[in-house]
């Protein structure tokens, strides 16, 4: 079955392609080259700031408070790198304490909302049930929320449970995230019919259903989850939730040592660089299913 | 007439024995949702009742709460001038970086669609780095530093522009247009992907019947092809650049401090951040934060009308 969609994918692709050459009539020359030129510009502009964070991070201390600035460094080095870990390393909390808490939040966080979102959104996506629309009507409003909003009325709601100060202060609310849900179900959505009927008439499960058929056919969406709730739990600073110091996530402890004033610097630039660059990574490794996935994230009224 | 209402009563009751028979028969479906449905009612809907609620009393955590009626409010809209403030800068910041991020993330994402495939990967990943790269937009105040060693200040006077530095981020008039420029530099966010996903899928034989039709170039193409079939991302990428626009405040934070001089960088998150962390007020904070909510289910409504025109 896989495999006979990829066929009818390459197909499609190949279609696509013929069809992209003979689309060219409605350009003119002139027009595509202002494009371009507009792109690269703005792509530059877009890329600067963070090519400036990158080059700072390798730049020696007299370089980082050279002026006029240069903006590529001339002798680059990892110092503020090892400068960094040794920081860490003599901090209170030890280094590896910190990036377990962030590992250990991030991994069960995000397992939790894959497979919670999962099993809602399929029974969203592909059975009619009373309440059903009107549940997902009311997190597509959801999705307007704003963190700060909320964070009151779910400050007293997390302590009434007794989770301050816990990683479940974290952990259990980013499963409910509700951008998690909407792009599962939106994508679920696209999944023909057929298949799930043709298990119900064998007479599976619906639990065999959704762990034999319908989580295979939906990796493509699991990668974008994993995406959207990694950036969201590893740029979670905790600092509402979470007292103890040996609770607190990775870029909390990174970003204190980033305000440590100008003695930091070199290492102020560093923990830039090492807290962007996981969710780009992260991004750029799984850009074509990210991609594929949102391409069902419309809003249909 | 009340034989109107007899039968609007009975025909009402006989769908609720439908949609009861039909919720018994679909039992797995509910015990499927379950797990998501408690959670998001726990973390997302309860608090957004708690607010409400909060919102007509006294509150500060210490005490029990104090029923006051309507007068967060009143105090909010008729007393308060740095709310005021507030909303004119989220107001001013929601209307410009808003609309203007939304077509920027549209315009980029149409105009990528017909790069090449590598060059468009690359070129995707260009234009959503910032908006994921956490607190990187903290290099804009090295930017935009005060003193003559600030780049732009040091590039200003150098090219004779300007004779002595300008304090970008203290100087009331001019925090607020540098705090757009750094959300608009953030903005290309999952809106933008959603666009670039949805372009791609645009069946392309429509484009060869416009093409048949008369249709002579590129914007008469997006006006009657692309867009009409990018409805449904449109209405996705606008509910997040909704969110997007009214909850600025950490980068406002962050580049012009907390409070800002004369408030001129408050925005209404900072306000609702100022009460309910620094004063404990929480009544208070929640009726700023009701109002919020009000205003972004108005603003989606609004939207949702205005795309229903679109390619007619």
């Amino acid at each position: 079955m896989a495999k006979k969609n990829k066929e009818i994918k390459e197909t499609k692709q190949q279609v696509h392609k013929k069809v992209l050459k003979r689309r060219k009539p409605n350009r003119s020359i002139w027009g595509d080259f202002f494009v371009y030129l507009f792109l690269v510009l703005v792509a530059l502009a877009m890329v600067f700031p963070l090519v400036f964070a990158v080059n700072s991070a390798l730049k020696p201390l007299d370089e980082l408070f050279m002026f006029p600035p240069k903006l590529f460094a001339q002798n680059p080095t990892l110092d503020n790198f090892s400068d960094l870990f040794v920081t860490m390393g003599k901090s209170w909390v030890t280094f590896s304490r910190y990036a377990f808490n962030t590992v250990f939040i991030t991994v069960v966080g995000t397992a939790g909302h894959l497979i919670i979102c999962s099993m809602g959104a399929f029974v969203l996506a592909k059975y009619d049930f009373p309440g059903g629309k009107t549940f997902f009507n009311v997190v597509v409003v959801a999705l307007m929320f704003n963190g700060y909003v909320t964070a009151i009325p779910n400050y007293l709601i997390i302590n009434a449970l007794g989770w301050v100060d816990t990683y479940w202060a974290i952990i259990v609310p980013a499963f409910a995230a509700p951008i998690g849900l909407f792009l599962m179900k939106q994508f679920m959505e696209g999944l023909p019919m057929s298949l799930i009927e043709a298990a119900q008439i064998d007479g599976a499960s619906l639990w065999k259903i959704f762990i034999t058929i319908v989580m295979p056919n939906v990796k493509p969406a699991w990668l974008t989850l994993i995406i959207f709730s990694v950036q969201s739990l590893w740029n979670n600073r905790a600092a509402t939730f979470i007292y103890s110091e040996e609770k607190k996530t990775l870029v909390y402890a990174l970003q204190q040592i980033q305000s440590g004033g100008i003695a930091r610097t070199g290492q102020a630039a560093a923990v830039t660089v090492v807290v962007m660059i996981v969710p780009i990574i992260t991004f750029i490794l799984s850009e074509s299913q990210t991609l594929e996935t949102m391409a069902s994230s419309g809003l249909k009224e | 007439m009340t034989e109107y209402i007899r039968k609007y009563f009975e025909l009402r009751r006989h769908n609720l024995q439908v949609a009861l028979k039909k919720a018994k028969k679909s039992k797995m479906c509910y015990f499927f949702l379950a797990p998501y449905a408690i959670l998001f009612f726990m973390f997302y809907i309860l608090p957004v009742g708690t607010s409400i609620f909060f919102s007509f009393t006294y509150y500060n955590i210490l005490e029990p709460p104090r029923f006051v009626g309507l007068q967060n409010y009143i105090s909010l809209i008729l007393q308060d001038d740095i709310f005021l403030t507030g909303v004119k800068n989220t107001f001013m910041i929601a209307v410009i970086t808003g609309p203007l991020g939304y077509i920027l993330s549209f315009l980029f994402a149409w105009l990528i669609n017909e790069l090449p495939r590598y060059l468009r990967a690359i070129a995707v990943v260009v234009f959503y780095a910032p908006s994921i790269a956490g607190n990187v937009f903290m290099i804009f105040s090295i930017f935009f530093r005060g003193d003559a060693y600030g780049y732009v200040n040091a590039f200003l006077m150098n090219a004779g522009i300007i004779d002595a530095p300008i304090l970008w981020l203290v100087d009331p008039k001019y925090m607020l247009p540098i705090c757009m420029i750094v959300i608009l530099w953030m903005s290309l966010g999952t809106g933008f992907l959603s666009f670039v996903a949805g372009l791609q899928g645009v069946d392309s034989s429509q484009f060869e019947a416009g093409y048949m039709d008369g249709v002579k170039n590129r914007w008469q193409e997006l006006w009657y092809i692309t867009l009409p079939n990018m409805k449904p991302m449109l209405l996705f990428g606008a509910v997040m650049a909704i969110t997007q626009a009214f909850g600025v405040c950490d980068v406002t934070m962050a580049l012009c401090g907390y409070p800002s001089t004369d408030y001129a960088a408050r925005t209404v998150v900072t306000h609702l951040f100022d009460y309910g962390y620094s004063r404990f007020e929480m009544g208070y904070a929640s009726a700023i934060a009701t109002l919020l909510f009000l205003v972004m289910i108005l603003c989606k409504k609004a939207v949702q009308g205005l795309l229903r025109r679109v390619g007619t």
